[in-house]
């Protein structure tokens, strides 16, 4: 384990960023959100959670597929994909590196999703552990140990140092970068490991029952009448869909410009009227509706398709957002265990 | 070799009134004013058909400038078009300057079918006045411009 | 529960059990303290999960919008400011008046979650209040702090205590007065900076929005059926900001489509995950139409013109426009 004082992280940043591409949360206008690490860049890491999860980096807001080129009579297509140089994302919480995963499932399954790869690929990531769990953290409640994250390389923040930890090859090679760090047995680490166990264990949303959301409830979950109270102030705005690092669905949509067209594809949100529009028809007319896919996607419907993994990693990112306070944990603890 | 002309030609978009300020453009023809070919007209039945959203699309598409041509107040073939037109015009130009936009990009002329040379020494002094300017570089669209 | 809280409830369930309205609106308890959700009471049974405490800031006027048209009668509880954006929706029709009974409620100030989080409080697992301030159980100790420090900015300028529309009100205490500094006093500050130096502001600030429609949805001056927005016909639907300038787009068609009947409530600022002062787009249209056209309240008075469907013959031309509002 490397030692790095926290009065020298700016040449640590520097070392890697002379590189290739660093990004790392970073507050700007007010909000702390993973940006590009340049000098001078004011480095955010003792703010816990992002606005904006890690999966930007991999499946970005928006990103052009294609692009249509008209030369005279001929229409010329531009393939835009590109294997993508290797940049380090530094500082994902637990939360956000246990969606990876969850996301790989959905775009690394055949058909790969090509731009999901390729950018997955050049990833070296950096997990910070966390150190100071907020109330609307529940990722335990997924088996997930905040305190001890994986990905290429584990970093722990302490009052006056950074810990740096590889775990993988790739990991290592971009510590070497910076040759200043010092060798050290870690026993701080162990003990804020064994402190933020500890409040994770005492927080408000520490024990939710997932045990009710299962294939065969699926039918009698849908029917519920609580879906009426629990959506009924739903404004039908996408912060909960676009907050979170788990969401995949995309729209793909074209943009004509001087010359052609653009194709690209944006996240959408089921939250949205027109997430489910066709030639012809809406399936889904109501928010209630819209509102409860969201929920059953997350923890029933995408449980059972892949192998009992619920897509939500507990960030707690819709419960902080949400402007009329609706989320994830109400759903639980209204249709899960707790209520038999 | 010619040397190739760099200087820069402003692309302006003018939104002109079908009953005052079109004919004024077309009287302007007609008696052999000139103004500037990179002023491009789009013709709307009333000075109040356009609404805020054709004035940033026009620079969303290339646009340098923009100017709005009516009748003059208390002319308007509808009556009253015009004056909701100066008010709306009035809130969005200062809004425009207000989110950082140069306030000389935005203009609005009252401008008669009868004012020919009027509506030619508008459209010259707009186009010196964007040209001194430069490129619109803060209310644009990227991707429309991407060769 | 405080007394007003108390009185509140009682008064709802007492027009419930009289059968005089057929459901209430007001704000569903949470899982702490500072995360209540609107919501539709219909037995006097349910009230027990009727909440209504500092951190009630949601403005209820626009869920009535599609509630008044159901059957029966609706009472709703309105704060002094939320009953604004009400009277303005009965101005544009958008109400059925006749079936909502208006409980006007008193407000000493709202405060907002992420007030204390920027103050770095966080792992609450209690709330209460102690006079002015608010305590706090955390993971990490006790913390207090003032209400006053925890006000959304929209109660910085407030409107007053007065409920523009009411048919009773609840009111038990003396007002608060929570103001501080002028309402245009940071429109102003933006006002006195270059042009470059306004459009790097605005620029940092936008480029955070994540367009998840959150500002607009909750307004309640936006109550089209379509926006223009979600409108695949109308050239500019988007879904995500795939260019600066969608930013810019949508956010200067927002504020000026709801210039002359934005009541300043404050929502869109309270609502935007990323902390866009959206406030301040909406207070200049406020302070320009003011300047140019005479003082202006929406939802002052729920009938009449608004200042962008009149005019007068000697109105300002738009190229003078800069040196008229520059002198106010």
């Amino acid at each position: 384990m490397i030692k790095i004082n926290r009065t020298d992280l700016d040449r640590f940043f520097i070392s890697i960023s002379e590189k290739m591409p660093l990004f790392l949360p970073v507050k700007k206008a007010g909000e702390v959100n993973f940006g590009r690490y340049e000098e001078g860049t004011e480095v955010s890491l003792d703010v816990l959670k992002t606005v904006k999860s890690a999966k930007d980096f991999f499946f970005p807001q928006s990103e052009t597929m294609m692009k249509f080129k008209k030369d005279g009579k001929n229409l010329e297509i531009v393939d835009v994909r590109e294997e993508k140089e290797p940049f380090v994302l530094f500082g994902v919480r637990a939360c956000d590196y246990a969606s990876f995963a969850i996301l790989d499932k959905v775009f690394l399954q055949e058909p790969v999703d090509t731009f999901y790869k390729s950018r997955r690929d050049a990833a070296v990531i950096f997990t910070l552990a966390c150190g100071r769990p907020e109330e609307s953290c529940f990722c335990k409640v997924f088996n997930i140990d905040a305190a001890d994250p994986q990905g290429d390389v584990t970093c722990f923040l302490t009052a006056e140092s950074l810990y740096l930890r590889a775990n993988t090859e790739k990991g290592a090679s971009v510590l070497s970068l910076y040759n200043k760090g010092e060798n050290t047995d870690g026993k701080e680490v162990e003990e804020q490991q064994k402190k933020t166990r500890e409040i994770m264990e005492r927080l408000p949303f520490a024990n939710l029952d997932l045990g009710k959301f299962k294939e065969e409830n699926l039918k009698e979950l849908f029917a519920s009448s609580e879906w009426q109270s629990l959506s009924e102030a739903c404004l039908g705005c996408g912060t909960c869909t676009f907050v979170c690092p788990t969401c995949q669905c995309f729209d793909i949509r074209e943009f004509k410009t001087r010359q052609g067209v653009v194709r690209f594809r944006c996240w959408d949100s089921c939250m949205y009227s027109d997430f489910t529009q066709m030639a012809g028809a809406n399936p889904r007319t109501t928010q209630l509706q819209r509102f409860r896919q969201r929920f059953m996607h997350k923890l029933v419907y995408f449980p059972s398709q892949y192998g009992g993994t619920f897509s939500c990693v507990g960030c707690g990112r819709c419960v902080t957002k949400c402007p009329q306070h609706l989320n994830i944990v109400k759903v639980i603890k209204k249709l899960g265990g707790n209520n038999d | 070799m010619q040397e190739v002309n760099k200087e820069f030609t402003p692309n302006i978009v003018a939104f002109c009134c079908n009953w005052c300020s079109y004919a004024g453009a077309d009287l302007a023809g007609s008696s052999r004013l000139s103004y500037p070919a990179n002023v491009k007209i789009v013709r709307v039945p009333c000075s109040c058909r356009v609404n805020p959203m054709f004035v940033l699309k026009a620079f969303q598409q290339g646009a340098d400038g923009v100017i709005l041509c009516g009748c003059h107040p208390g002319d308007c073939h509808y009556v009253t078009g015009n004056y909701y037109t100066r008010r709306r015009m009035a809130l969005l130009f200062s809004f425009l300057n207000y989110m950082g936009i140069e306030k000389e990009r935005t203009r609005v002329e009252w401008v008669s079918a009868a004012e020919g040379a009027r509506f030619s020494a508008v459209m010259n002094d707009f186009v010196a006045q964007v040209t001194a300017l430069g490129e619109n570089k803060r209310l644009q669209d990227l991707r429309v411009k991407e060769e | 529960m405080s007394e007003l809280e108390n009185k509140i409830i009682q008064r709802a369930a007492a027009l419930l059990t009289e059968g005089k309205v057929k459901r209430v609106v007001g704000w569903r308890k949470g899982e702490f303290i500072h995360d209540p959700s609107p919501a539709t009471f219909e037995t006097a049974d349910s009230l027990k999960e009727f909440v209504y405490n500092d951190y009630c800031g949601a403005n209820l006027s626009k869920y009535l919008v599609d509630i008044s048209k159901k059957e029966g009668m609706t009472a709703v509880f309105l704060k002094p400011c939320d009953s604004y954006s009400f009277n303005q929706l009965i101005k544009e029709h958008r109400i059925k008046r006749e079936n909502v009974y208006v409980i006007g409620v008193e407000c000493q100030g709202k405060l907002a979650q992420y007030k204390l989080e920027e103050k770095g409080i966080s792992g609450i697992t209690a709330e209460a209040y102690d006079g002015e301030n608010v305590v706090l159980d955390t993971l990490y100790g006790k913390e207090t702090v003032k209400k006053s420090d925890a006000l959304l900015d929209r109660c910085f300028s407030c409107k007053g205590k007065k409920h523009v529309v009411a048919d009773e009100t609840i009111v038990l205490g003396e007002p608060v007065d929570t103001t501080v500094g002028g309402r245009f006093d940071k429109v102003r500050e933006l006002e006195a900076m270059t042009e470059e130096e306004r459009f790097s502001f605005w620029q940092g600030q936008l480029s955070k929005c994540i367009r998840c429609n959150a500002c607009r949805n909750v307004c309640p001056a936006c109550s089209c059926l379509k926006c223009v927005f979600d409108n695949p016909q109308s050239g500019v639907a988007a879904k995500s900001n795939a260019d600066s300038f969608e930013e810019q787009l949508f956010h200067i068609i927002r504020a000026f489509h709801v210039s002359g009947r934005c009541t300043d409530c404050g929502e869109c600022s309270r609502v935007c995950p990323q902390h866009i002062p959206l406030h301040l787009l909406n207070r200049k249209f406020i302070k320009d139409i003011d300047a140019l056209y005479g003082e202006f309240q929406a939802g002052e008075a729920d009938e009449g013109k608004t200042p962008l469907t009149s005019y007068t013959e000697g109105d300002t031309e738009p190229n003078q426009v800069f040196n008229a509002t520059e002198e106010k």
